[in-house]
């Protein structure tokens, strides 16, 4: 079952790379941008009966690993969800 | 006093860990494979600077799950001294060892240069060498150095003392030009609640000898070496 993780910078977590894509943008001409934070993308293959323990599986793996809580947020996305 | 140096594949300061420590200092000093997981009677454990796992996810993430982990994390909370400088820090954060966590320099570049520090704590096994307020000039290389903790947190830590060595201009100034990667608070090294674990982003191994640009780093050392149990 495919579950795909988003990684982003915490809020209130300086964000440097979200702040240079933020002003290439603005340079670009697309003066309507703000907000920008540059995560990761994580595609992971759970072999699981259900979405429901898929997704348990998933939250258990960001906390362990796949995330660091002091800087960056997670969520998910589960096939069949 | 027996010191053990953590090799992870992607390590770098291995080798001048161990020639401050053996050669300049001619302490015990011996490398531990990660893979190892015993610490060989360590009295000190001193985990390099380096890409350890080439910082794959994020720094210090994977290299937390070495076996020796398992067993450096015991050691620290039988009391037992653990310093990590750079990528060491990185993973002692990685690992929960120490509280708060690094990321990318705010200028987004990989920084090579010699820093003025302050000594923020004295009374540490780490500092013990020095005096609070003393400076010390030492090298960082890094290229994700910028500390990062809860705002309480910092508070709390900055109350009991936690907060060991902070980037400083030459006349001891906090600045802003004078921090070199944004780090909250300037912080540059921070030690544990129970004052047996310590990071820093700055390296005392490339500061050991006056043909290496400056000894400052010994002091860090001998502090440590002079607090054998």
């Amino acid at each position: 079952m495919q579950v795909r993780v988003f990684v982003t910078p915490r809020k209130g977590i300086l964000d440097p790379q979200g702040r240079a894509v933020e002003s290439s943008l603005h340079s670009l001409g697309f003066k309507n941008v703000s907000g920008v934070k540059v995560g990761k993308y994580i595609l992971l293959e759970v072999e699981a009966r259900t979405p429901s323990e898929a997704r348990d599986e998933a939250k258990k793996m960001c906390e362990a690993l796949l995330a660091n809580p002091v800087i960056e947020d997670f969520r998910f996305e589960v096939d069949g969800e | 006093m027996k010191w053990g140096v953590v090799r992870f594949p992607g390590s770098l300061d291995d080798g001048d860990s161990l020639y401050a420590l053996a050669d300049v200092m001619g302490q015990d000093a011996r490398i531990l494979w990660h893979k190892d997981t015993t610490l060989g009677g360590a009295e000190c454990v001193l985990l390099p600077g380096g890409f350890s796992y080439g910082d794959y996810l994020r720094t210090g993430a994977i290299a937390r799950f070495s076996p020796i982990m398992k067993s450096v994390a015991k050691f620290a909370a039988d009391g037992g001294l653990v310093i990590g400088t750079c990528n060491g820090f990185q993973i002692l954060c990685e690992a929960h060892l120490l509280p708060g966590a690094l990321t990318r320099n705010r200028s987004l570049s990989f920084i090579c240069e010699w820093v003025w520090l302050r000594v923020e704590n004295a009374k540490t096994p780490f500092t013990r060498a020095a005096k609070q307020g003393d400076l010390l000039r030492l090298p960082i290389k890094h290229g994700e150095g910028l500390y990062v903790a809860p705002e309480d947190e910092l508070r709390q830590m900055e109350e009991r003392g936690q907060v060991i060595l902070r980037y400083v201009d030459s006349e001891g100034r906090e600045t802003e030009s004078a921090n070199p990667n944004g780090s909250m608070r300037a912080i540059a090294g921070v030690a544990n609640e129970r004052f047996n674990v310590f990071g820093l982003m700055p390296h005392p191994e490339h500061a050991v000898e006056p043909m290496l640009g400056g000894t400052d780093g010994l002091k860090i050392f001998q502090s440590i070496a002079g607090s054998a149990r």
